[in-house]
């Protein structure tokens, strides 16, 4: 068993980085998420596992900062919130298109615009879809818990590292300001540049050795028909990726005539929901996505073919229903219910919404 | 006629080379115009590279812009950074890679308009690495529109009319506030038109990176250069184009010479 704490969300994160060997964090103040770069200050990882730790002017100076470190084959990472993910998109699309391991954590907070400081789940498109410009996806993890900012710390950058990709951790504003008991894990050591070098010599630029040709960190390629090769390997990156590592827990769902699909904070509320549904008798089931890229677009699928109904719940304007309704096909009805602008709905709010909009209906 | 192959083979000899092409240069053909002066400062960089015995150990970050492909040029690795962003990707892999010579390379466009807030950070945080700026008065890569270094007057695809100050604001002296930043340990302006001025930069580069191997601060090196086919005139116009208007206004020489300030000096009293 690890060692057990009472801690913050963020805090979590930044805990979870200097144990799994991290490298680097660059990253720019805003709430909800600054406790994260201050949690690192605070514990000056530099003395202690040689973690750097640097506030950038911004958060395009950052994800840039990333974008070096990253290339020189470290484990590396940057955290934010909504409005600066936004100001890092032309850097992670670079990342994408050079294909670069690295670990992108957004807490977000309500939009569009300065917003509000409040949770949201309002960046589900910019973090599954793109975000920034070209054909390119991240791995989205979206935590749940305490627990899961720590646990998909490491993970992140085990797939970071697997399919040479940026990954993101989408959270929200509740889970990283709640505090929750976690576990941490265990210490693991920072590679050394011989291991650096072992990892990632074919690849990453750490000094030409005589005995190879250079290593080029770039997304250029200035003859078509070369990008579209580029882009065609990138699909069948994003293909396999879809294929081996959805994520997903299904509670109650075996018997369920109606499923809530849910992630993240939203998720947790509809823990509750199916709860009270049960109380009433409705046989109601909770799919929560852990992977938001790759989507459990199958386990989906394969419902459709036995409940009455679908509803995705979600701290936005619906989102995530996009991608239900796709897997769904048309079978059965799906619905969607949530709240805008840093509001988190309740749990009885969410299971009239199921009555009216499914069971009822 | 055989008598004068002859004679050839008898001269080349190793104990005759006087010059030739540093092994740091690639076999690629320069993409470059016939009288840019990209080309020129990438040999140099090659040279300095190869005389320090820093080949392995030495990472290139480099712009977007003309020399977007310098990593095609000079061999060893690199990174190609969004257009501006290059100081911020260099303070990423330099931070870990303390060891590793690292050094930008960009464009006046590049490191003082879309960039200028990398660039001033950088050096305002005394990162140890080696900035170098390619001052051609244009956007050279995009056809030839304005950069904040553009001269007063000085006609563009953007100002058909000439820069106008009212409309377009003042040329901008990025280096001169570059000097002013407690960060910066060495800044200098050179220009590569001549043999001699490519003498100079070359030393100048040089001892950018023996800066940065001392780890005394920021080493700045801007290059007063010429783009014939953005200013539309030939390569020997934009030597004396240059000469007229661009060094009166961006004079060569030092700016500063020295390390970063001393931190201890600058601590609150508490
Ligand atoms: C974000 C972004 N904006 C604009 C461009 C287009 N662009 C490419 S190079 C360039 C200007 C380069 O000029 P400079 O830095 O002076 O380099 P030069 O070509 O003169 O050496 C611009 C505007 C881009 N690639 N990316
Ligand atoms: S356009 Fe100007 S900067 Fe670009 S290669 Fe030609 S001369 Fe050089
Ligand atoms: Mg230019």
């Amino acid at each position: 068993m690890g060692e057990l704490r009472l801690m913050k969300g963020n805090e979590v994160i930044a805990e979870a980085a200097i144990r799994c060997g991290c490298d680097g964090y660059f990253g720019y103040p805003i709430t909800p998420q600054s406790e994260v770069m201050e949690t690192l200050m605070n514990r000056r990882p530099w003395d202690e596992t040689g973690m750097v730790v640097l506030q950038a002017e911004s958060e395009v100076a950052s994800i840039n900062m990333v974008y070096g470190a990253a290339g020189s084959g470290k484990k590396v990472m940057t955290s934010s919130s909504s409005p600066g993910i936004s100001l890092m998109a032309e850097g992670i699309s670079y990342l994408a298109g050079a294909e670069l391991p690295c670990l992108i954590v957004n807490v977000q907070r309500g939009g569009p615009g300065l917003g509000t400081i409040q949770p949201s789940q309002a960046d589900y498109f910019q973090a599954t879809k793109g975000g920034g410009h070209g054909d390119y996806r991240l791995i989205v993890l979206a935590p749940a818990s305490v627990q899961e900012m720590n646990d998909f710390v490491d993970l992140s950058f085990e797939l970071a590292f697997k399919y040479r990709n940026p990954v993101m951790i989408l959270s929200d504003g509740a889970i990283g300001q709640m505090m929750e008991k976690v576990e941490l894990a265990d210490y693991k050591p920072r590679w050394t540049d011989e291991e650096v070098k072992e990892i990632s010599d074919s690849w990453a630029a750490i000094g030409k050795s005589p005995d190879r040709e250079q290593n080029i960190i770039t997304s250029l390629e200035l003859e078509s028909d070369r990008m579209e090769r580029n882009n065609i390997r990138f699909q069948a990156k994003y293909q396999k990726i879809q294929e081996n590592e959805v994520r997903f827990e299904a509670i109650d769902c075996d018997d369920a005539d109606y499923v809530i699909v849910a992630f993240g904070s939203a998720a947790r509320v509809c823990q509750k929901t199916i709860q009270l549904a049960r109380a009433k008798g409705h046989k109601v089931g909770l799919l929560r996505p852990i992977t938001l890229f790759p989507f459990p677009t199958e386990e989906i699928k394969k419902m459709a073919g036995h409940v009455k109904g679908f509803l995705s719940v979600e701290m936005n304007a619906g989102q995530m229903v996009e991608d239900v309704r796709l897997a769904v096909n048309g079978k059965v009805p799906v619905e969607y219910y949530g709240r805008m602008g840093g509001i988190i709905p309740s749990p009885d709010e969410v299971e009239k919404a199921l009555e009216q909009k499914l069971i009822g209906g | 006629m055989a008598e004068v192959a002859e004679n050839i083979q008898n001269i080349i000899k190793p104990e005759n080379l006087v010059y030739q092409k540093s092994p740091v240069l690639t076999d690629k053909v320069m993409h470059y115009c016939p009288g840019c002066s990209h080309g020129v400062v990438h040999k140099i960089i090659a040279e300095v590279i190869d005389e320090m015995g820093i080949q392995e150990d030495t990472i290139g970050v480099s712009p977007v812009g003309c020399s977007v492909f310098a990593y095609n040029y000079i061999d060893i690795d690199w990174h190609e950074a969004a257009h501006g962003r290059a100081p911020a990707v260099a303070t990423g892999v330099k931070r870990v890679f303390p060891n590793k010579f690292v050094f930008s390379y960009q464009g006046d466009g590049d490191l003082a308009a879309i960039g200028t807030a990398e660039t001033m950070h950088a050096v305002n945080r005394g990162e140890n690495i080696v900035m170098v700026f390619i001052n051609n008065a244009i956007y050279g890569m995009t056809g030839g529109q304005m950069a904040p270094t553009t001269m007063v007057g000085q006609v563009t695809a953007t100002t058909p009319h000439g820069r106008n100050v009212d409309l377009n604001g003042y040329p901008l002296k990025i280096t001169e506030l570059i000097a002013q930043l407690p960060g910066a340990a060495y800044v200098t302006r050179q220009s590569v038109q001549t043999p001699a001025a490519v003498r100079k930069t070359k030393k100048a580069i040089r001892k950018a990176f023996e800066v940065q191997a001392n780890k005394k601060g920021t080493a700045f090196v801007e290059v007063v250069a010429t783009c014939n086919s953005g200013w539309k005139i030939s390569p020997v116009e934009s030597n004396e184009w240059m000469e007229e208007h661009m060094f009166p206004f961006y004079p060569l020489g030092d700016l500063k010479d020295g390390e970063k300030e001393d931190p201890e000096a600058l601590k609150m009293n508490v």
